[in-house]
């Protein structure tokens, strides 16, 4: 028979219990506990140099700053966006210098602070959305450049909806304990045998850029998987290629070829940004040549390893072997895709590259494929470039899912994805607002 | 052979599957308000509803259709019986060339089916896809306006 203990001593117990687990909770507390920083009455607009603003303006473009925190339809910088995470909706804030809603009342310690460690000013801990983890390498002189930039701004009367997030991810202390795994602060360390416009790349890559932060997968407490650094991510639904030796592409991904991709949002030897990369090409096709120059540089050399002339193999093109394997999807492709990506079409004659080139049909997540077919492709640049419309009412999941598979057939060398069609009814899903 | 619903009506064609729904519209069936503008899905003025979704029906394949169920302009109203839609765009004279309008129409009929009171920031947002070459894209959105009834 079950015997409980003698009342008087589990009173006991649990009595001597208390103060322990209190203390303990108040530790913790007081280890996560940041003060706040004084309000500063907000910097008129022309205190600061116009040489010191452009720059910021520069930095912010490659930060890009005001995708994540301009709503749609929004004020630039007034926050409001919603970005959707494994942990559930997060609603960019507003960084215009308004007092009352904005970052008006913050001095530079705040921003610093805010950019380097991911507390607010108030001493909330900011959450990881807003990459700190890379704006942590950024140098003194460029957080100053981009507070002069912020803080000169119009200042926007903008409060950005309650985040709705599962429990309890909504108690921010706990953000100290992922700062202790996954924030390493500091600069970046100079690499001598490199050039030094791979150094700036890797600056500007590691740190505003933040690449990684999509470009990598992440772990379960949503923290880069730093043994995989840009071995390709999610973001929004999207796959973010692998930007490592593993990117199906990495023959062709010279530092040229990525420089016009960054610029222009489509190169050459390559299909287009989609999905969330659009807004990036836009941004960098502000940023200063130089600048996306040594990003192009950085980043191709983490794809490198290639034959020291481009190989001109003949794009791949199997037309009867893959409307044998997938004759419904031939059909398909031939009745809504081939007007633009058939041999011949006028697209080709545009100098557009052909499907073989498309890094999302060799890739082997057919995330990216399977988004584009849904959701299209906007122009990314000055509304020029690619306009692919949007599938995801003119096909079933069966139907996109089959002219995807007879696509890779006919246009790589790849294996066939497998379970496609859960893939599409997966992204399908992802893709609702 | 390929059965078609279309407007209502069980409708049987020989038309290749790989065609696009546009020319079995247009060529089999005698049903000529959707039009042929670029026939790369980048204008809309194909823009036809099936199950009630606005789709560019020059890159929807015959054999994407099915059994889902195809509305075209002709499924609207007559110029003796108007839709509610297609009097709106009478009464504001929303047509110059006309080339685009039944492709605006299925478009932004599947937006009053779908919700019947639209704020005006929907209203652009859903019409988004569809260009009008002559520029009454105001006078479009205005009849739009006026068939979903004053905002609340």
């Amino acid at each position: 028979m079950f015997q409980s203990p003698p009342p008087v001593l589990r009173r006991r117990t649990i009595k001597r219990l208390i103060p322990l687990l209190g203390g303990a909770t108040g530790l913790a507390l007081a280890l996560t506990w940041r003060p706040a920083i004084a309000p500063i009455q907000p910097p008129p607009a022309n205190s600061f140099s116009p040489t010191i603003v452009a720059r910021g303006a520069a930095l912010a473009q490659i930060a890009d700053c005001m995708v994540c925190h301009t709503a749609p339809n929004g004020r630039p910088f007034a926050g409001g966006r919603p970005l959707k995470t494994p942990f559930g909706t997060l609603y960019s804030t507003n960084i215009t210098p308004d007092p009352a809603t904005g970052i008006g009342h913050w001095s530079f310690a705040a921003f610093e602070r805010a950019m380097r460690q991911g507390v607010s000013r108030t001493g909330a801990h900011l959450y990881p959305a807003l990459p700190y983890e890379h704006f942590t390498h950024v140098s003194d002189q460029d957080l100053g450049a981009l507070y002069a930039f912020l803080m000169s701004r119009r200042p926007v009367a903008a409060i950005a909806p309650a985040n709705r997030l599962i429990f309890p991810l909504g108690f921010r202390p706990m953000l100290a304990g992922w700062n202790l795994l996954f924030l390493h602060q500091g600069p970046l360390t100079i690499d001598p045998s490199e050039s030094a416009e791979w150094n700036r790349g890797a600056y500007l890559a590691e740190g505003l850029g933040h690449c990684a932060a999509c470009h990598s997968p992440r772990n379960l407490l949503g923290g880069e998987e730093r043994s995989h650094l840009y071995a390709g991510g999610v973001a929004e639904g999207w796959r973010a290629p692998a930007l490592d030796q593993s990117n199906p592409a990495k023959q062709r991904w010279t530092p040229e070829a990525l420089y016009t991709f960054l610029r222009t949002g489509i190169s050459p030897d390559h299909s287009a940004a989609a999905g969330p990369m659009g807004p990036v090409v836009e941004s960098l096709s502000h940023a200063p040549d130089a600048d996306v120059r040594a990003i192009a540089t950085y980043i191709a050399s983490k794809m490198a390893e290639r034959a020291s002339s481009s190989p001109s193999v003949p794009p791949t093109n199997k037309p009867y072997g893959a409307r044998q394997a997938y004759p419904i999807g031939a059909t398909l492709f031939a009745g809504a895709c081939a007007g633009c990506h058939d041999t011949g079409a006028p697209m080709a004659g545009q100098g557009r590259p052909l499907l073989s080139l498309a890094s999302d049909l060799s890739d082997t997540d057919p995330t990216s494929a399977i988004q584009a077919v849904l959701r299209g492709i906007e122009p990314p640049v000055a509304d020029r470039g690619p306009n692919m419309p949007p599938f995801s009412d003119n096909l079933t999941d069966e139907q996109v899912a089959a002219t995807l598979a007879y696509a890779r057939a006919r246009f790589t060398n790849q294996p066939p994805w497998p379970h496609l069609d859960r893939m599409v009814a997966k992204a399908r899903k992802e893709s609702q607002p | 052979m390929t059965i078609l619903s279309v407007n209502g009506k069980s409708r049987q064609v020989t038309a290749s599957p790989d065609t696009p729904l546009l020319y079995v519209l247009r060529d089999d069936l005698g049903l000529n308000g959707a039009k042929y503008g670029c026939g790369l899905g980048q204008c809309g003025a194909c823009t036809v509803q099936l199950d009630r979704m606005a789709v560019f029906s020059c890159v929807t394949p015959l054999a994407a259709v099915g059994t889902r169920a195809v509305r075209t302009v002709e499924g609207l109203g007559s110029a003796e019986a108007m839709s509610p839609l297609q009097r709106a765009f009478a009464e504001e004279q929303a047509a110059q060339c006309g080339y685009c309008i039944a492709g605006m129409l299925m478009r932004a009929q599947a937006l009053l089916d779908a919700n019947p009171s639209p704020s005006d920031a929907q209203i652009r947002q859903h019409m988004q896809p569809n260009l009008c070459r002559c520029g009454t894209h105001i006078r479009i959105l205005r009849a739009i306006r006026r068939a979903a009834g004053p905002l609340a």
